[in-house]
């Protein structure tokens, strides 16, 4: 493993004032609260949907149901990568039908991940409408994909590598830069 | 994570991760069937050939069900359409198939360690889907998926295994899963029908039913196949039904919350009475329906690409 140097891009209270911020949006777009159920992209979509459904809830008085999405089965690299990822859950506990669906998820990438999730969706039910709210957007996409609501825009250079780490699931909320030195690809580096 | 091997040939190679491993996969996939819409695109594009050159409709339907809903295409090759009876031989009949490129042999056969025969002579990943009285390692993984869901451990449970002990393949790799995961199992079955040497797969043995249920947490019942009748194992099927059937008097000295399971098909009235089998305690449908969940996440997780350039990278 080659060596990384690592530079942290916001820290709890920076992550916690963009979700407040995004809450808020969600709120502007859509007045009826009622119709709109969130869903976050395993993993680390989930915690991010959660707060979200906490700070709606803490504004509007019902906080909405939240669901969790694995996409790995959509994944479009499956016959490329040996190791297939472990999949977890996916549980919408609400009706996908006629709802809008506020898709969740921490980094917006290539893009890859949000179209096998619509796909996933979509085998699920048919949503009135899909917005998508990510933490981090770190540019360098590949398919026509954009975000409703960015909690950061984030310019990197393609071969660094972003990660978000949340209390839920890392045990301290942090979204740091990963860079490989001496020009290498920090994304084939494993996250620690 | 993944499993080390490319081919699925029995449960004795697979180490407790690995069967964690696909018990948890087939978590994730044991939903898709309550949904509308019952298919994921994981493995578009994949063709699996399921080659059977001995008559199964369960087996063969629920490997079917799993690659269709996994949208993988699927070629049936069964012994009355295979050229097997024209004189060909599997070799042949191996370098025929791979000679259409499929990404998968589903592999049926009457005669022990014929998948491990195609596994190396041929590139093609191999699953074992029975072979002779050898293992049948999906069967024990659907049969442990659907104990697992009961009873949330393994550590610590007993398990009665009963009926033919000698012909089953059921009963060989379940006794090598639920050991592996830390289950204490008892064989039980007339004398001619439990092979000598059982015990030394880690399994306890008894020609006696009662000594085999009591207290057992989960009562496996075999199937007992009337043409074994012919070998002269035991007199009568009333006869065998009286010492050996399932009936509910028996499944009282089980454990309290005891489940009672069946690979299929199920005779009642002779291993099984039909009460039991309708009974609470039952999970024979779950077993079916599990099946197609164990049977997705196994070809899900030896479909991972690149396998060599995995292995070179190691």
């Amino acid at each position: 493993m080659g060596k990384t140097t690592r530079i942290r891009v916001l820290d709890a209270a920076s992550i916690d004032r963009s979700l407040t911020r995004i809450a808020h949006e969600i709120l502007e777009r859509n007045r009826n609260l009622r119709a709109i159920g969130l869903v976050g992209v395993q993993t680390r979509g989930v915690p991010l949907a959660r707060r979200l459904a906490v700070r709606l809830g803490a504004i509007e008085g019902t906080a909405p149901p939240v669901g969790l999405l694995d996409i790995n089965l959509y994944r479009d690299d499956l016959s490329r990568i040996a190791d297939h990822p472990i999949l977890r859950r996916t549980e919408i506990p609400f009706d996908l039908d006629e709802a809008v669906v506020i898709l969740v998820d921490d980094v917006l990438f290539t893009g890859r991940t949000v179209r096998a999730a619509l796909d996933a969706l979509m085998d699920l039910g048919r949503p009135r409408q899909i917005q998508l709210a990510v933490l981090v957007d770190r540019g360098h996409r590949e398919l026509p994909v954009r975000a409703d609501f960015v909690g950061k825009n984030l310019p990197t250079a393609e071969t660094e590598r972003v990660d978000v780490c949340l209390t839920e699931t890392d045990g301290e909320d942090e979204v740091v830069i990963v860079k490989a030195e001496g020009g290498g690809d920090a994304r084939e580096e494993t996250r620690p | 994570m993944k499993l080390s091997s490319p081919h699925l040939l029995g449960i004795e190679p697979l180490s407790p991760e690995e069967i964690t491993l696909i018990l948890d996969t087939a978590e994730g996939f044991s939903d898709i069937a309550a949904r509308e819409i019952k298919k994921v695109p994981t493995l578009r594009g994949k063709t699996v050939v399921n080659f059977f050159v001995e008559p199964s409709t369960r087996t063969r339907s629920s490997f079917e069900l799993a690659e269709k809903r996994l949208s993988a295409d699927s070629l049936n090759f069964s012994t009355s359409t295979s050229s097997l009876v024209k004189g060909e031989t599997l070799l042949d009949t191996l370098r025929n198939l791979e000679a259409m490129s499929p990404d998968f042999i589903v592999l049926r056969h009457s005669e022990a360690g014929a998948p491990h025969f195609l596994a190396k002579h041929g590139s093609t990943p191999i699953v074992n889907a029975g072979d002779g009285a050898h293992e049948h390692p999906t069967q024990a993984l659907l049969d442990a998926f659907t104990i697992r869901r009961r009873k949330e451990r393994f550590t610590g449970l007993k398990v009665a295994i009963v009926g033919d002990i000698l012909h089953s393949r059921v009963a060989r790799s379940n006794v090598y899963l639920l050991t592996k995961m830390g289950a204490t199992v008892v064989l039980c079955g007339p004398p001619t029908l439990l092979p000598r040497g059982l015990d030394r797969l880690g399994a306890g043995v008894t020609h006696r039913m009662e000594e085999a249920i009591d207290g057992a947490d989960v009562v496996m019942m075999l199937r007992i196949q009337h043409e074994r009748m012919l070998g002269g194992f035991f007199p009568t099927l009333r006869e065998y039904a009286a010492f050996y059937g399932l009936d509910a008097r028996r499944l009282k000295r089980a454990a309290k919350d005891a489940i009672v399971m069946h690979p299929g098909p199920i005779n009642r009235g002779v291993e099984i009475m039909g009460d039991v089998a309708d009974g609470e305690a039952s999970v024979i449908l779950d077993q079916v329906r599990s099946g197609v969940a164990v049977r997705m996440a196994v070809l899900y997780l030896l479909a991972g690409g690149d396998r060599e350039a995995a292995a070179q990278e190691r």
